[in-house]
Formats: C-alpha cells, sequence, structure tokens
C-alpha cells in the first residue's frame, strides 16, 4: 500500500498487548489440558451401526450428521450470498491460455476426478471423503476456467444451480426420509452405509461446484457466453 | 514436549498473530487473511486437544474441525466477495470512513477495474 498506515502507535501496542494476551491463555490451555480419551470410547462403542468403519466419518455423516447438514447448507448459502452481489464478470485476458496450460489441465483433470472418486469411496473406511472430494472437483474446476475450457459451459444456469443445490437436498431429503421409521438423522442401521455414500456422492457434486464457482464470483447466466466453468 | 503439545502451542501462536493483524491492518484483504489465520490456529488447538493421552485420537474433534474448515472456507470465500463489492462502491478496500465524513461516490474508482 501506498498511503502510510493510520493506526496509531497506541492502537498498535494495544493489539500487541490484547494479542500477547490471549496467546498466552490459549498455551496455557493447551499446557494444563488433563489427560482424557475425551468422546472416543462413546464413539467406539457405536462404531458397528454407523455403516462405516472410519470412525471421524462416523460421526460426521452420522452421529453428527446434523452439523455435517448445516454446513453443506452454509456452503450453498455462501454461494447464494456472492451470487446476490452480483459483481461484475472477471476481466477476460485478451491472450489465450498458454499451451503448457492447456497441456497441464487435459492431464490433470482427468486424473483429479479420479482421484476424488477414490477418495469418496474412501472414506467409508480411511481418512478421505465428500469434502476432500469436493475440494478436489473444485480444483478440477478452477484449472479449467483458468484454462478457458468448458465441458459444463452448455447445461443451463438452472441445471448448474440445481446441482449446486443438490448435496443439501439429497442429505435434507434422506435426513426426513428416515423419520418414518424413527428420528430425524438416525439412519436405519442396515442402510446406514448406504445411505451415507448417497448423500457423500451428491454433496461431493455440489461441494465441487460451489467452490469452483465461489472461485469465479459471478452467477452462471443464460447465453453470455462467459459460462467458463469446469 | 510432545508433538502434540507443540501443535497445540502453534495453534495459540497463530491465534495471537493473526488477532494483531486483524486490528492494525485497514485492508479487507488483510483483515481475511488475518481471520483465517485465527482460525487456523483455532483449528490445530482443537485437534491438538483431541490428543490426549496414548493410543488413536478422540474422533469427535476431527470432525469438528473438517466441518468447521468448510465453514471458514465458505466465509472467506462471501467475505472476499463483500470486500470486492465494497471497493467496487467505495474505491476503497477499506471501511474506513474519510476523515470529512463523507464516502465517496461509486464513480470514485481510482483503478478504473471491476476486479
Amino acid at each position: 500500500m501506498s498511503r502510510p498506515e493510520p493506526v496509531s502507535a497506541a492502537v498498535r501496542s494495544l493489539a500487541g498487548l490484547l494479542a500477547l494476551g490471549l496467546g498466552t491463555l490459549v498455551g496455557w490451555v493447551v499446557l494444563t489440558l488433563p489427560e482424557s480419551t475425551g468422546l472416543r470410547e462413546a464413539v467406539a462403542a457405536q462404531m458397528d451401526r454407523s455403516g462405516v468403519t472410519h470412525p471421524v466419518t462416523a460421526v460426521l455423516l452420522n452421529f453428527r450428521g446434523y452439523d455435517t447438514l448445516l454446513e453443506v447448507a452454509v456452503l450453498l448459502l455462501a454461494l447464494i450470498g456472492t451470487w446476490s452481489l452480483r459483481l461484475a464478470p472477471a476481466e477476460r485476458s485478451p491472450d489465450r491460455p498458454g499451451l503448457v496450460l492447456r497441456e497441464l489441465v487435459r492431464l490433470l483433470v482427468p486424473l483429479l476426478v479420479v482421484i476424488a472418486g477414490y477418495l469418496l469411496w474412501l472414506g467409508a473406511h480411511a481418512p478421505g471423503g465428500a469434502f476432500q472430494a469436493g475440494a478436489l472437483l473444485a480444483a478440477a474446476g478452477v484449472l479449467l476456467m483458468l484454462a478457458e475450457v468448458r465441458p459444463l459451459g452448455r447445461l443451463s444456469p438452472a441445471v448448474l444451480r440445481l446441482l449446486a443445490a443438490l448435496g443439501v437436498a439429497v442429505f435434507l431429503a434422506v435426513a426426513l426420509l428416515v423419520m418414518v421409521q424413527g428420528r430425524l438423522l438416525e439412519y436405519p442401521v442396515a442402510w446406514a452405509g448406504g445411505l451415507i455414500l448417497a448423500i457423500e456422492s451428491a454433496a461431493t457434486v455440489s461441494i465441487g461446484l460451489a467452490l469452483a464457482y465461489l472461485f469465479l464470483g459471478d452467477e452462471p447466466r443464460v447465453g453470455s457466453g462467459r459460462g467458463r466453468a469446469g | 514436549m510432545s508433538a502434540v503439545v507443540a501443535y497445540g502451542l502453534a495453534g495459540a501462536g497463530l491465534v495471537a498473530v493473526g488477532l494483531y493483524a486483524l486490528v492494525v491492518h485497514e485492508h479487507l484483504l488483510r483483515k481475511i487473511l488475518a481471520i483465517n489465520v485465527v482460525g487456523n490456529g483455532v483449528f490445530l488447538v482443537i485437534v491438538a486437544a483431541a490428543q490426549r493421552g496414548p493410543g488413536v485420537p478422540d474422533p469427535v474433534p476431527h470432525a469438528m474441525v473438517l466441518t468447521g474448515i468448510v465453514v471458514a472456507v465458505s466465509a472467506t470465500a462471501l467475505a472476499l466477495a463483500l470486500a470486492v463489492r465494497v471497493r467496487d462502491a467505495t474505491g476503497q478496500p477499506r471501511l474506513a470512513v474519510p476523515a470529512d465524513g463523507t464516502a465517496e461516490p461509486s464513480a470514485g474508482r481510482p483503478d478504473g477495474a471491476a476486479r
């Protein structure tokens, strides 16, 4: 910044003291935490009813499914909020993307999609799952945008919006449908694995799309010729 | 000192550094970055707190942090879009009101670029 910082020395030293105090407090808490197993035993005791074998996935999609449902909704809300700001479309560089970028995208994008599918499947029994897979899909989407390739460019904006909402819709539908036999988000044990996979698959698509479009900033429009999303 | 305690202390340090930067920097991009540094410090502390004692860590804090990361990314994206909008509307990438108390008209965009 060319302008000098207008924050006065008094504010700086006060902020420094505040930050130092808070950092010391948190550090002291870290050092004095009592030894504990937390909720590890409680999770382990219920693992065989969760439908998956990885404890973090079991907590995310089953025991604390409510958190994850709201989290997917927050992501969708952020996307709707960003689109509603109606930012000006990004300035397009007059130069075409270079040969190296285009060839790199050609190599990387199929690989990213395959690894995303692998991570999605892996989530049931090892670190992985919908969010990691969705992040990879979003990376593929951003690469495609940078290379100005648009495999999804022919889809109408309405379809793209539906895909962005698919994760929340499927999650909510499953959450409500299992109420026939029990309570909200309490999956029947026999179906839990399949239901979790269905939710995660839908969430992966929506997360990838939402993150990629958050990178782009402006919403897909009809016939704008600029829907260069991946 | 175990590695887990080192993670926790690093998290505490990140919280302090991020809080300081959040206060002293006016530029909205720097503020958004500072909030992210604070948030990642909190994530580190929570992940470190999941491993207290021998054996595998408690999965619940890990799931909480995973949820938190996605929420933080969503909030960051929305904040960045809002910051761009503020700059487009006022010509300034900061929230401070000029000394004479009048907001600049939207035409006063010095760099002329939309983004």
